[in-house]
């Protein structure tokens, strides 16, 4: 009875809107390749910090004042005076950073398994501009606070415009609509914060997806689903969304906010990296800072730019560490998609990639030394190789022929290949071969000591 | 490739450390759950800091409420003058004033504990030296030529330098007790953790409703997160 009317309901709604088709497009009967691993929750993770960050930023407007005089004081009265505040601003503030560490890894897995490749070229040049979007409105949203921190790094990085020839005085006054940062500056970052650059956000992350749900999704393995289709023209390896990884993404996101608690609650300044020390000093226009280093997830592009001699070539360089990665999916000429059937070649040059990404990270949160610099410049230099040389030594790359089919959805551990998972199966045979996994009785006392001093952790407030 | 990794690590944290010119700083033991050391610390700072230095972040009526203060105590002991309960913990001295007789405004604490830290504002004020060339008579080993006086001298006593040469370079090596204050080294230690105990909760009220809340919502995330993961196997058991 029930049932029929729903049914009935849905066919009236879908005669109007097609609610159903929609459903089965995007996630029913969309199919996605069954061997996902670890790297492919970061897509949706991203999606649901999107959502916390506009959330809890809803919240947060509502009680905050784009105004140099009131702003830094109105973030105190949001931690003090609101009800709840406080955890509306450590989950938009902790968002921030979630967001970079989310994008960074689902970035990492496109290089890892050539997700970037044809016919996925769109998928990356939308996600690129997502990336810059976000640095953007990260940028913009960390000058709200009003801090000494947010004051003067928005001076700086602003002042990078002016290095330009010709234009580029008038081009960083025209951005800041005063000749230092000001209340002029802080009001448009605000408008640029909260309305126009999560509009522009949201209109590419549909073209994202739009564009992903097109070609299908790469997998771990780098082969295309869709040239093996059976009789009902539904690919063999593929499985559909629903309720597949609708599930598997759901326990991704428990994992995930997990630790999101453990930082909103328990570390919320990430150990002055999420939330800097200096930025809880109210904005000094008078008063530079000793030392002015950007949030974390801009230092390697800030390393880039001081390991420059000059300004504008430091501007230039630190552009072009973002432009080459657009230009990625034609510097890659390798036939071969995944990292697991490329020559070790590139899982050598990528290691040092990441390493140099890494140490321009570290070195950015750093004052400048004469060591420092040549760090920097040695890792500048692994990092633009990386990518310049691409078309070089992938075009040459030796692969390993490519399965037909893929292997099993979820790989047995004593199966799965790879350095890390050696170690792995020695620590958990080193584990079960030990004198207290043997005695039950061991076992038992050890697992109460444990689950007693987890429990003196927790309750230590 | 590990070894370089941790030979590069290894030289970026010596140069950091090298670059700083100051003394190290002490440090000291936070809680703010400790009720009674809180309360100390806040009648500590009404009765030697609040002077000069407002917290215009902190109600009274908040700090009561937190450390169930009674209205008598807060009567007697807090709100000096013509204060009100729903009022901040605001200085009587006029930053006008402060700037005409000491150079500078005296800066508002709320969130002192949070820009520097408690333990650099605990080495802070155990820092301060006997130097007849300031105005003050005093100078600090964390803020060379700082202009503010030694309040606390009275209770910690005067401390003279331990001045050492080397390579054509004067440094204040320690600080050596000239002239003992009413209270003992220790004691003063204490009351100044008490201190710190009050200004660390100033900086972030809300650190008393987080750090108890967040075990909770674990172990509601736990529980769900290990329900999700048995959702996830038993739609997944059938594909291979």
């Amino acid at each position: 009875m029930w049932s029929e009317r729903a049914s009935a309901f849905m066919a009236w709604v879908d005669e109007r809107l097609p609610v159903t088709k929609f459903w089965n497009d995007h996630a029913a009967k969309y199919y996605a390749p069954k061997n996902f691993n670890f790297f492919y929750f970061f897509g949706s993770l991203a999606l649901l910090v999107l959502v916390n960050q506009l959330v809890t930023g809803i919240f947060l407007a509502m009680a905050y004042k784009p105004d140099a005089t009131l702003a830094f004081d109105s973030v105190e009265m949001i931690m003090r005076d609101i009800s709840w505040g406080w955890l509306l601003r450590y989950m938009h503030s902790t968002g921030a950073s979630a967001f970079f560490i989310v994008i960074y890894l689902h970035m990492f897995r496109a290089l890892l398994y050539g997700s970037y490749k044809k016919p996925r070229e769109l998928i990356w040049l939308f996600g690129m501009v997502i990336f810059v979007l976000l640095m953007a409105e990260a940028f913009m949203g960390y000058l709200l606070p009003w801090g000494q921190m947010s004051y003067w790094g928005a001076q700086v990085i602003i002042s990078l415009f002016g290095a330009i020839p010709v234009i580029g005085e008038d081009l960083a006054l025209w951005i800041r609509g005063d000749y230092v940062v000001a209340d002029a500056t802080l009001n448009r970052f605000f408008a640029l914060h909260v309305v126009a650059i999560p509009i522009m956000l949201l209109a590419l992350v549909v073209f994202h997806l739009a564009a992903l749900h097109t070609t299908g999704s790469n997998n771990p393995d780098g082969v295309e689903i869709k040239k093996l289709k059976g009789m009902d023209d539904i690919p063999l390896d593929g499985i559909p969304f629903h309720p597949y990884y609708t599930v598997k993404d759901l326990f991704g996101a428990g994992v995930f906010i997990i630790l999101f608690v453990l930082v909103v609650f328990y570390l919320p300044e990430g150990g002055g990296f999420f939330l800097e020390g200096p930025n809880f000093e109210p904005a000094d226009p008078l008063k530079t800072p000793e030392h002015i280093a950007p949030v974390w997830y801009f230092t390697p592009f800030y390393s880039i730019l001081r390991a420059v001699p000059s300004k504008f070539g430091g501007v230039v360089a630190m552009g072009a560490s973002i432009v080459v990665l657009f230009l990625l999916p034609w510097l890659d000429r390798c036939r071969v998609k995944s990292i697991r059937y490329r020559s070790p070649v590139y899982g050598i040059l990528l290691g040092l990639f990441v390493l140099a990404f890494f140490g321009l990270g570290v070195l950015g949160t750093k004052p400048v030394s004469p060591l420092n610099t040549i760090l920097a410049r040695i890792f500048a230099v692994i990092y633009f190789g990386f990518f310049l040389l691409m078309p070089w030594y992938s075009a040459k790359e030796k692969t390993f022929p490519e399965p037909m089919r893929l292997g099993e959805a979820v790989v047995p551990l004593a199966k799965r290949r790879g350095r890390h998972w050696d170690l792995i199966r020695q620590g958990l045979a080193a584990i079960q071969n030990s004198a207290i996994f043997q005695s039950m009785i061991l076992r038992v006392v050890v697992g109460f000591i444990v689950f007693f001093v987890l429990l003196d952790f927790l309750f230590y407030f | 490739m590990k070894r370089l990794l941790a030979v590069t690590l290894a030289a970026v944290s010596l140069t950091v450390g090298a670059s700083e010119g100051l003394p190290p700083i002490q440090s000291v033991d936070i809680d703010v759950f400790d009720r009674d050391s809180v309360r100390r610390g806040a009648e500590f700072y009404v009765n030697y800091c609040q002077g000069c230095h407002s917290l215009k972040h902190i109600r009274y009526s908040r700090l009561a409420a937190d450390y169930d203060i009674s209205d008598e105590i807060m009567k007697s002991n807090f709100l000096l003058g013509e204060r009100k309960m729903h009022e901040t913990l605001q200085s009587a001295m006029k930053p006008e004033d402060s700037e005409k007789w000491f150079g500078a405004p005296a800066p508002d604490l709320s969130l002192a504990a949070r820009a520097r830290g408690a333990d650099w504002i605990y080495s802070y004020l155990r820092g301060f030296y006997l130097d007849p060339s300031r105005p003050t008579g005093v100078n600090n080993l964390y803020l060379p030529n700082v202009a503010m006086p030694n309040v606390l001298g009275g209770l910690q006593g005067l401390q003279q330098p331990v001045i050492s040469h080397e390579g054509g370079m004067e440094f204040v090596e320690r600080l050596e007790l000239a002239k003992p204050g009413s209270m003992t080294p220790d004691q003063f230690d204490e009351a100044l953790t008490d201190l710190m105990n009050f200004l660390v909760y100033v900086s972030e009220p809300s650190m008393l409703q987080r750090l108890p809340l967040g075990k909770y919502v674990l172990g509601f995330m736990f529980l769900l997160t290990y329900l999700l993961y048995r959702v996830k196997k038993e739609y997944w058991k059938d594909v291979h």
